[in-house]
């Protein structure tokens, strides 16, 4: 629902009653309204406070603790900016999962993408099937996510595994993937590429709201179909990319399950699949250094919280927002 | 001719992308010795050995594996329905002071990575005495009871915003009170949105792994996708099958949403997410 179709509030209806009386009426109707709204607020309230909030101020101040769960929280240790310190002079460890992380959301996130509006493109034409063929390719989004196909494409990535046995019938001798340092990272973004499905959907509702009339008008005026889908369509798909890619970044550097399960929970071969949540694990949960993880935490939201600021901010010069539509 | 290069293409990369799940699939019903050998999509000889062995490969049944993700999966789809529920209601019909505040924290936390979290809410259950012991779900579920899935409240206050103001202000002149309000209008029409989220509730729960890795350390409290992981540390060559027939078996659940609620998914990630 956008903002233009919502439905208009109507003014007051004025009963036939003195206007003081009136006035009392409404303000106990308005005093019940605002109690019964933090009524119907209270879970919520309490869950930003119990989950949200006070988590998110105690991992602050165990970022700057050698804390681990060994100990009560009140026998941590303040060590100052020491894990921070660690964290970026000390520990090549944490700078390659922030590589692994950047080269996993800078290449997979395009590619899938472009996967997304790729099909999509293919698939926005009316003809018979295509809600079944739409269903399809949305599929492996609802799935991908898990662990069991996680290990499917464990499998399937062996050396010994459907891929390279698929490829020897070419007479193509194929890597050892999972488990090989150069190729088990690709190996982990076509998953997500694979997973294309859900953009692609939001990309196909955004092409279904182009006004079929510019393409008539582009094509009266000769213009090629480059031409039109890229002064057309892109354009006008722009705030479809713009949300599309928000929220794949954003979900992209959040990559946990696959990396887990495609190197066993270590990150290897040689760390080549150590994302950033997968060494923050590592780091709190089976190192048992919580304080560093709680500091690694931090500064994977304030990387977080930064890309999509400046996603937003470079937004205003690429994204086209069609006048008719209040945004 | 051109809308047939067009299908043909579909139907190539739709292939393409079927076909590690078909696979997966024939691999469960092949045998040990085909699993080597045949590495075709379908196997020369059905047989249900696989899975036989794959449910009592561990020391509990997989059977029990599966009831406890079904078990955390169902009771947060009743605690994210309800909770974001009220939550909707109050920030997207009810007028009180603080609103907009509230609101705009909602949004805020929409985007926070829960793997920033996770450490301090640990701790924190575990100094509730919630983390291990006889029952250790509280951790997975209470947050969901508390509505923080702030996903579900901005798609319910999306969704209750177009419904018409005039429905609560007729009830309002017959007396109703903004409870009444809620029970008698915003909740039997809200039920498409009830429905979304109680889909996308179990299957993300249902998927959900990173949670239920960090608090399960019991075999006997394993849900699904903790327990599949056991297999990757056996990696012996007679356990590929079996692991091949527990992963597909814990893909069933969410296939049958799938094919019943299709179109419904698929619009469910339309209006929650284009129409914002």
């Amino acid at each position: 629902m956008t903002m233009a179709q919502m439905p208009v509030r109507p003014t007051e209806p004025a009963p036939p009653v003195p206007a003081a009386h009136r006035r009392g009426r409404v303000a106990r109707r308005r005093r019940r309204e605002g109690l019964a709204g933090y009524v119907f607020l209270s879970p919520w309230l309490l869950g930003l406070l119990g989950i949200t909030a006070i988590p998110m101020l105690l991992s602050l101040y165990l970022s700057f603790t050698d804390y681990s769960p060994l100990i009560p929280v009140t026998e941590a240790n303040w060590i100052g900016l020491e894990n921070y310190r660690r964290m970026f002079t000390a520990d090549p460890q944490y700078w390659h999962a922030v590589r692994v992380t950047a080269t996993f959301a800078l290449i997979a996130v395009p590619l899938k993408l472009a996967s997304a509006l790729g099909v999509a493109l293919l698939l926005n034409k009316t003809m018979r099937g295509i809600s079944a063929f739409r269903g399809l390719f949305y599929l492996p989004s609802l799935l991908g996510g898990s662990v069991a196909v996680a290990i499917v494409w464990r499998s399937m990535f062996s050396g010994d595994g459907a891929v390279n046995s698929f490829l020897s019938l070419f007479g193509i001798k194929g890597e050892a993937w999972v488990n090989d340092p150069t190729w088990a990272l690709p190996t982990l973004m076509l998953l997500a590429i694979w997973q294309f499905g859900a953009p692609m959907v939001i990309f196909l509702a955004g092409l279904k709201q182009v006004p079929v009339e510019l393409y008539e008008a582009a094509s009266v005026d000769g213009a090629s179909p480059w031409r039109r889908f890229a002064h057309i369509t892109l354009p006008m798909l722009s705030p479809v990319i713009f949300f599309n890619l928000v929220l794949e970044t954003i979900h992209g550097f959040q990559g946990f399950t696959s990396a887990f399960v495609l190197s066993n929970g270590t990150g290897g071969p040689v760390d080549s699949t150590l994302m950033y949540t997968l060494r923050l694990y590592n780091a709190g949960f089976v190192e048992l250094n919580m304080g560093y993880a709680s500091a690694m935490a931090w500064v994977f939201l304030a990387v977080i919280g930064t890309i999509t600021v400046v996603l937003f901010s470079t937004g205003r010069f690429w994204v086209h927002y069609s006048d008719s539509e209040e945004r | 001719m051109r809308s047939k290069v067009r299908l043909l293409a579909l139907i190539v990369i739709l292939a393409i992308v079927l076909y590690p799940l078909l696979w997966m699939v024939g691999t469960s019903f092949k045998s040990q010795q085909e699993i080597a050998s045949n590495i075709g999509l379908f196997p020369r000889e059905f047989t249900p050995k696989n899975f036989s062995d794959g449910w009592h490969k561990f020391d509990f049944a997989f059977g029990r594996f599966f009831l406890n993700s079904a078990m955390v999966a169902i009771l947060t789809v009743i605690g994210n329905t309800l909770s974001c529920l009220l939550a909707a209601y109050a920030l997207g019909r009810l007028k009180f002071r603080g609103r907009g505040l509230w609101f705009a924290i909602m949004i805020g936390t929409l985007l926070l990575p829960g793997h920033v979290l996770i450490i301090p809410q640990y701790i924190l259950f575990r100094t509730l005495g919630w983390v291990g012991g006889g029952w250790p779900y509280l951790p997975l579920l209470v947050p969901h009871f508390l509505a923080t899935e702030a996903f579900f409240v901005f798609l319910m206050v999306q969704f209750m915003r177009g419904i018409p103001r005039e429905l609560d202000e007729a009830a309002v002149i017959d007396g109703a009170s903004p409870y009444g309000v809620f029970r008698h209008v915003i909740l039997p029409l809200s039920r498409p949105a009830l429905v979304t989220t109680a889909i996308f509730s179990f299957i993300w729960t249902w998927n959900d792994f990173f949670r239920q890795l960090v608090y399960l350390s019991d075999l006997k409290d394993y849900t699904a996708p903790v327990a599949l992981t056991l297999f990757i540390d056996s990696t012996s060559e007679s356990s590929v099958g079996p692991m091949f027939a527990m992963s597909l078996l814990s893909l069933v659940p969410v296939f049958l949403f799938f094919v019943a609620f299709q179109r419904l998914l698929v619009e469910g990630i339309n209006t929650s997410g284009l129409k914002g």
